[in-house]
């Protein structure tokens, strides 16, 4: 099984030489600190950031230089700043390559839902359903279950939904799984030391199963 | 050249009254216009609807409005990170509207291009769509369906900027650029106040993100506290 890291670290491995990124909050973040060396990849940061760059040393943050998070960060060299409207238009316009992001649940269509659970959490979407409308490629990094063990790889949200069948990959501390665009999530990787039962015990929605699974390499 | 410049926040906040629409720059805490709500603080209006991408933080921001119960109604993408805000929502007293960030900020665009709709995917298929027309459209090679959405139409809009000239052209510093360049276009009156004030002639035209036409008002801020909301660091 995968902690947070784990997932970041196999995600880490989707990540192609000269991508356009953009991560999401939470695990999506880490998997900047595991992309290989050797891969350049340049992160947007939909608040106005491309080339967005680690967290500044201490004593050097900056009050005007922020992530989508909110988090202080730098620049790196050959980094652009912009504004809402041009970043969401790179965005629409499906200029970034490759979008990963957290999820509560998704579908065995690719429909997810990560913003609001009624009556108890209303945070917002923030830029979660451009993202999702329009993105060429999302990767989603999930947990399998949630705290109370039922699966959040569901036949169909129960969560109001951020988009509709548009994820196509899933990272979760169990497995990786492909989204299929007739419905169905099938299964490509087992994590270390999971086997297939608990897998297929682990997602309420269609699993396909096709031969041979094998462990993920990370 | 036009001179665009008020005393300070109250005389250029001086026509809010109560029940104004009001568009309000920043990202989180990043490049809000600290002065003039401030100035709404002190001023007491009430029955403020608020457009801006978040509602602040409980005791900073377009927090202190919510503090003193003076916003009816809140426009946002995002509103995680207030206390008093959800509370709010949540017992009813404040009417809360959560759109796409996305098409939040291309709703600024659009009024200050003068086109009257625009068309994105963001909310296809989620209660983001409920009551609004949906096109099909064909585009570059893409079928999809695009959610109709309307220009803002706001009676005011505040922004913040780093540098700004006594003419209204506007230089924003780093990511407190965010909404504020689209937000200043969207006004039907827009207030901006800067860290620096310059005299006409002293910022470079090439450099200008906001032409002064969509500036009506200008000002240097009395103060900037400038707070951060997440102090992300590493050790050297």
């Amino acid at each position: 099984m995968l902690d947070k890291n784990g997932i970041a670290k196999r995600i880490a491995r989707e990540v192609k030489d000269g991508m356009y990124v953009n991560l999401g909050i939470g695990i999506p973040t880490l998997v900047a600190n595991y992309i290989p060396e050797g891969v350049n990849v340049v992160l947007q940061s939909e608040n106005g950031i491309l080339g967005m760059g680690p967290f500044p040393f201490e004593g050097e943050e900056d009050a005007d230089l922020i992530n989508a998070g909110k988090q202080t960060v730098t620049l790196l060299p050959g980094s652009s700043i912009f504004d809402s409207a041009t970043s969401f238009g790179m965005i629409r316009a499906q200029k970034v390559d490759l979008t990963i992001l957290g999820a509560m649940e998704v579908s065995e269509h690719g429909d997810i839902a990560n913003w609001k659970i009624p009556g108890k959490m209303v945070k917002g979407m923030g830029g979660a359903m451009d993202l999702v409308a329009s993105a060429k490629n999302i990767i989603v990094a999930m947990q399998h279950v949630n705290k109370a063990g039922e699966s959040k790889l569901l036949p169909k949200c129960e969560l109001p939904l951020t988009g509709i069948k548009c994820v196509k990959r899933i990272v979760t501390e169990l497995a990786v799984l492909e989204v299929m665009s007739e419905g169905g999530f099938r299964l490509l990787e087992r994590a270390p030391g999971v086997s297939v039962e608990q897998i297929k015990n682990a997602t309420a929605g269609k699993l396909i199963v096709e031969g041979e699974i094998p462990e993920m390499s990370l | 050249m036009i001179n665009r410049v008020v005393k300070n926040a109250e005389e250029a906040t001086k026509d809010i009254k109560d029940n104004a629409t009001l568009l309000v720059g920043g990202f989180g805490l990043c490049g809000i216009p600290e002065n003039c709500i401030a100035a709404l603080v002190k001023k007491g209006i009430k029955g403020l609807t608020c457009i801006s991408n978040n509602a602040g933080v409980d005791d900073f921001g377009l927090g202190l409005l919510l503090q003193n119960k003076q916003i009816k109604k809140m426009v946002a993408s995002y509103v995680g990170e207030n206390a008093e805000f959800e509370r709010q929502m949540l017992s009813g007293e404040l009417e809360v509207e959560l759109i796409p960030q996305g098409t939040l900020a291309t709703r600024c665009l659009a009024a200050g291009y003068g086109m009257p709709v625009i068309y994105t995917p963001a909310g296809v298929g989620t209660e983001v769509a409920i009551g609004k027309p949906v096109r099909t459209f064909t585009y570059n090679g893409q079928t999809k369906e695009y959610l109709e959405e309307k220009a803002f139409e706001a009676d005011f809009a505040i922004v913040k900027a780093w540098k700004g000239d006594t003419a209204g052209n506007l230089v924003f510093r780093y990511t407190a650029r965010n909404f504020n360049p689209m937000i200043a276009m969207a006004g039907k009156i827009t207030i901006a106040e800067v860290e620096e004030l310059v005299e006409v002639g002293e910022l470079d035209p090439n450099q200008i993100h906001t032409p002064g036409i969509y500036v009506h008002r200008i000002f240097k801020g009395e103060k900037y506290e400038k707070r951060i909301e997440q102090v992300t660091v590493r050790k050297k």
